[in-house]
């Protein structure tokens, strides 16, 4: 019987009854129950039925014959419309709703899209209805409704005819188009994107949704967190939406919003190119360089050489868009043009195919362009190197012997002992000439070299040197780290060779071979002792390091006094009392580190008690960074001269310096500073109590 | 887009001192293997099996001194060597045996390769630095008996001989020597007359090697400096310059032509092997492994045009074997 009511297209009829009952206010849930049968009768009948369905129910036939009744009623009401009688088209409406919230957009707009397509070609009336019946969707119902629209309709025109203002009268609608589409899904096809952006372009009320849409859509592509954590295809959409809409824009619009185009473009592009990933890099190039083109039309614009434009305009489906994209990206890049004809990606293969051919004239050449003329050596020499440093002209050279010239120090120590004031002095004065990697270090590392190799000479020449004329900041500082480094390395054991991890000693017994050389008597009478020794137990035995004098020692006092002698005395291109405090607090601090490393020395006592007067003469200083140098020289004396040195020679100087701390504890304003201080008291305190 | 160089199919290593020598024989049927024979500074000369990159002999005739020149003798048992001994050494090496057949003293102290040069069955003429010091003296082997010696006039100048090729423009026909000479000269010898034919200056330093294709009559040689000279031989048997290829780094050991006749290798001290084509001198390649001297580069003798090989030795003790141009 349902089959007979549908075959005779009683549904229409149904639904028109229906609007007519509407305009003169019938029973809401009367109205509900039908809208629902109407709706959800193939999933009713299927219920019932269960396999003995006949087809006609089946949603896929189901609902475009629904489609046609509601292109019937339609038709029906336009025709009353156009006699002056007054119906409702909401049911319809709900209808559309409902169907589309259901799922079924696809079935039931294969008909009606195309239906109301030709019908409102050229009818107002009907393009009337059509905006009417789209308005009438429930809120709830509306985004699937536009979806549905969108997704179906074949140009942005027909879109505009279809659903009219509907974006600037419903929040919801507009809130779909503008946002949702754009900025929180990405699946749709290119084509959906021109559909939406033409369709705000094409009516002046909606074009200013359309620069919003546009600033919006900039203001994303450009935001470093949204290029670093969205997949590249959303980024490749929103580029797409973005290339759309500069091409729907005209020039009075772009004028009004040109500095924020500029401001976001340049923003996006710098993130772009931050990105690691190619493409991602790619997109922001391209973009960048329409969007540049676009706002600047005669001034200088952005050019990038984008040669993987082709994959990007090959994901762009359908030969018109593609001229339509290619005719606002200005590039003069040939590839553009060459990408939707012919898919020709040139590989190196290719010309591998060349190869079959019989002459001498045909084989291809290699790449040779790394063929170049050999680098030259670094010279062997030092004083050649010295000569290269001061004289030479040749850059390759000049390069070659900076990096090498530390190991050649090194490794000849005696040569190098020769020349060291002159090395040390070349050193001091170099400038980078041309731009190496980590030129800086490789010149501290020659000069800390030279001056472990010939410590005395070279150090009296640096201290010297720190305090005399003419001389930059970055040289006096350059003296002190080089002062430090050395003394570092110079008071640090060497360890001779590597340290073996022995195993337990066997038990059996060793043959001492034969040997007349005195210099094994030693391990004679080791092993001898060894293995008469009986162990009871035997732990892993502990690594030393090799013991060896104290290289520091001998030199301390030429690295130390001579820093400290001439302080107080100002030249007058540097004045260490007064603007210079920066290097001030660097040589505090080098003196802090050198009296540390002192430890053990001779000449320990004499640097405290030097130190401690220094320290004294300075303790107000205005500058924190001095301050905390200070203290820190203080916890070295502390640490390195020998409690009875300290308390047989330094005892009044020792006491004020205890006054004086306590009040730094409590006092300076510097937070570091305090902290220091009460380090430094509890040193002393523990001091004390170990006599 | 031009595609980056190859790299070497193989490496050879475990030769242990620097080559400066390479001679391929890759004729035989299965079950002969391909094999390379090298020569080192430390007196050994290894025959390296091709299938397995493996040293199969090594060959002590030189008394740890440097070996400077292989070549083949009638097949791969029967090899000659020329080393700093003063000494070539011709062995046997069928069947496994190692031992040296016969020697010449050469009494020689120069770094000149010998060349050799098939006449007949069984016997060969081969061309050597004499012990006078611009003389060349030329052999027949292996009967050893002296064919003549070719001494430059008086007053020439040439200083000693360099590098020596022995050919003739078809069997049987008169054999010549090409030679080139510490001045820089290349000088065309007849032998049977004795005579110097022709002298042509081609490199202001010392001729370090050449190579010859009697087909086109066209020859290339290199010396310490930066150009290749290439020379040609009229009808009148006079050499003359035909071009000179300019280098990027100066030095070349070793300059060798591919027996078809399409591309040439020669080995630089800039640590490189260049390709040319040898019909118009057109640069094809650069190929850059080694890191020491390159001292000689060899073609090889397959059949097979796809199989050829090239291999070169250098000072960083390892032979590379490239596989380069094949499928022309």
């Amino acid at each position: 019987v349902l089959e007979q009511f549908l075959q005779e297209g009683r549904v229409s009829a149904l639904m028109w009854e229906v609007c007519q009952q509407q305009a003169q206010a019938g029973s809401p849930e009367l109205q509900e129950a039908l809208l629902t049968k109407l709706v959800c009768l193939p999933d009713h009948v299927s219920n019932a039925l269960q396999g003995k369905n006949p087809p006609v129910f089946f949603p896929q036939n189901y609902f475009p014959l629904l489609g046609d009744a509601v292109i019937q009623v339609l038709q029906k009401i336009s025709d009353s419309l156009r006699d002056g009688m007054d119906c409702s088209i909401s049911f319809v409406s709900h209808v559309l709703g409902k169907v589309c919230i259901q799922g079924r957009q696809k079935e039931i707009l294969s008909v009606l899209v195309p239906r109301l397509t030709d019908l409102t070609k050229s009818d107002c009336i009907w393009q009337r209805i059509c905006w009417r019946l789209v308005e009438c969707v429930p809120d709830r119902w509306m985004e699937a409704v536009v979806l549905g629209f969108v997704q179906r309709a074949p140009g942005a025109d027909v879109l505009s005819r279809l659903l009219g203002n509907l974006v600037v009268k419903n929040k919801k609608a507009q809130f779909v188009v503008t946002q949702k589409v754009l900025l929180l899904q990405y699946g749709h096809t290119t084509a959906v994107l021109q559909n939406i952006l033409g369709y705000l372009s094409l009516d002046s009320l909606r074009r200013a949704l359309l620069i919003k849409v546009l600033q919006e859509l900039l203001e994303t592509w450009g935001s470093s967190s949204a290029v670093k954590h969205s997949p590249p295809e959303q980024q490749q959409y929103i580029s797409k939406a973005i290339l759309i809409c500069l091409s729907h824009l005209k020039e009075p619009e772009i004028e009004s919003c040109r500095q924020e185009l500029l401001t976001s473009m340049m923003e996006g592009v710098k993130c772009h190119l931050d990105s690691n990933l190619p493409q991602i890099r790619h997109l922001g190039m391209i973009v960048a360089e329409s969007v540049s083109s676009k706002i600047n039309t005669d001034g200088p614009v952005l050019k990038f050489e984008v040669k993987l434009i082709m994959k990007f305009m090959s994901g762009v489906e359908g030969l018109e868009e593609i001229k339509a994209l290619n005719q606002m990206i200005h590039y003069t890049n040939p590839f553009v043009h060459i990408a939707g004809e012919e898919k020709t990606i040139c590989t190196p293969w290719t010309n591998s195919c060349l190869y079959f051919f019989c002459s001498d004239d045909d084989l291809i050449p290699y790449d040779m362009s790394e063929d170049k003329e050999l680098k030259t050596k670094a010279p062997v020499y030092i004083r050649d190197c010295i000569e290269v440093l001061t004289g030479s002209e040749d850059v390759d050279k000049w390069e070659a012997t900076v990096k090498a010239l530390e190991s050649l120090i090194r490794k000849n120590p005696a040569a190098s002992r020769e020349v060291s004031v002159e090395l040390a002095k070349v050193l001091l004065h170099l400038e980078e000439k041309t731009c190496i990697e980590g030129f800086v270090e490789l010149r501290q590392r020659a000069q800390v070299a030279v001056l472990t190799t010939d410590p005395v000479p070279v150090a009296k020449y640096l201290t010297s040197q720190f305090y005399s004329l003419n001389y930059s900041l970055r040289q006096r500082v350059d003296i002190l780290d080089v002062l430090v480094l050395a003394a570092q390395e110079l008071s640090y054991p060497k360890s001779h060779g590597k340290t073996k991890h022995s195993s337990a000693p066997k038990p059996c017994i060793q043959i001492i071979p034969e040997s007349d050389s005195p210099k094994d008597w030693r391990r004679v009478v080791d092993e001898r002792i060894k293995s008469k020794t009986r162990r009871f137990a035997t732990s892993q035995p502990q690594v030393e390091l090799a013991s060896s004098p104290n290289a520091f020692s001998s030199v301390a006092g030429h690295f130390f006094f001579p820093l400290i002698q001439h302080f107080d005395r100002p030249l007058t291109t540097f004045d260490l009392l007064g603007e210079d405090h920066f290097v001030l607090g660097r040589l505090v601090h080098t003196l802090a580190v050198l009296m540390y490393l002192a430890v053990n020395t001779v000449a320990v006592a004499a640097m405290g008690k030097a130190l401690l007067e220094f320290v004294w003469a300075l303790r107000f200083h205005t500058d924190s960074y001095v301050r905390q140098g200070l203290l820190s020289c203080i916890s070295s004396i502390l640490l390195s001269v020998p409690v009875e040195r300290l308390l047989e020679d330094m005892t009044e100087e020792l006491l004020e310096t205890q006054s004086w701390l306590g009040d730094v504890m409590e006092k300076d304003p510097d937070g570091e500073c305090r902290r220091l201080a009460l380090q430094t008291l509890l040193l002393m305190e523990n001091l004390k109590k170990k006599l | 887009m031009a595609l980056p160089p190859p790299d070497p199919q193989f490496v050879l290593r475990g030769t242990g001192a620097a080559v400066h020598t390479l001679h391929f024989s890759c004729v035989g049927q299965e079950p002969d293997v391909p094999i390379l024979f090298s020569g080192s500074e430390n007196g050994f000369i290894h025959v390296w099996n091709l299938k397995t990159h493996r040293v199969d002999m090594g060959l002590d005739g030189h008394g740890r001194k440097s070996v400077y020149y292989v070549e083949t003798m009638g097949g791969k048992d029967g090899l000659l060597s020329q080393g700093r001994d003063q000494r070539i050494c011709l062995w046997d090496l069928a069947e496994g045996r190692t031992s040296v057949t016969d020697s010449v003293f050469t009494e020689n102290v120069g770094f000149c390769r010998c060349s050799l040069l098939k006449v007949a069955q069984g016997r060969w003429l081969m061309a050597m630095a004499a012990k006078a010091l611009e003389e060349v003296q030329v052999l027949e082997l292996p009967s050893k008996t002296s064919v003549c010696t070719l001494k430059p006039e008086v007053g020439a100048k040439l200083g000693m001989p360099m590098c020596l090729k022995l050919w003739q423009v078809d069997c049987g026909s008169q054999p010549l020597l090409l030679a080139g000479y510490e001045d820089g000269s290349v000088v065309l010898w007849n032998l049977s007359t004795q005579k110097a034919l022709s002298q042509l200056v081609c490199h202001q330093e010392p001729v370090m090697s050449l190579d010859f294709d009697s087909e086109k009559a066209k020859g290339i040689s290199g010396s310490s400096e930066k150009v290749l000279s290439i020379w040609s031989l009229n009808e009148q048997q006079n050499l003359q310059v035909y071009k000179i290829h300019k280098l990027v780094n100066p030095g070349i050991s070793d300059v060798t032509i591919r027996p078809d006749k399409k591309i040439l290798a020669t080995a630089g001290w800039d640590h490189r092997i260049r390709i040319f084509g040898w019909k118009k001198m057109k640069p094809l390649a650069v190929l850059d492994y080694h890191t020491a001297t390159v001292h000689c580069v060899s073609f090889s003798d397959h059949k097979n045009p796809r199989e050829r090989l090239l291999a070169a030795g250098s000072k960083d003790h390892r032979i590379s074997i490239w596989s380069i141009y094949t499928q022309t």
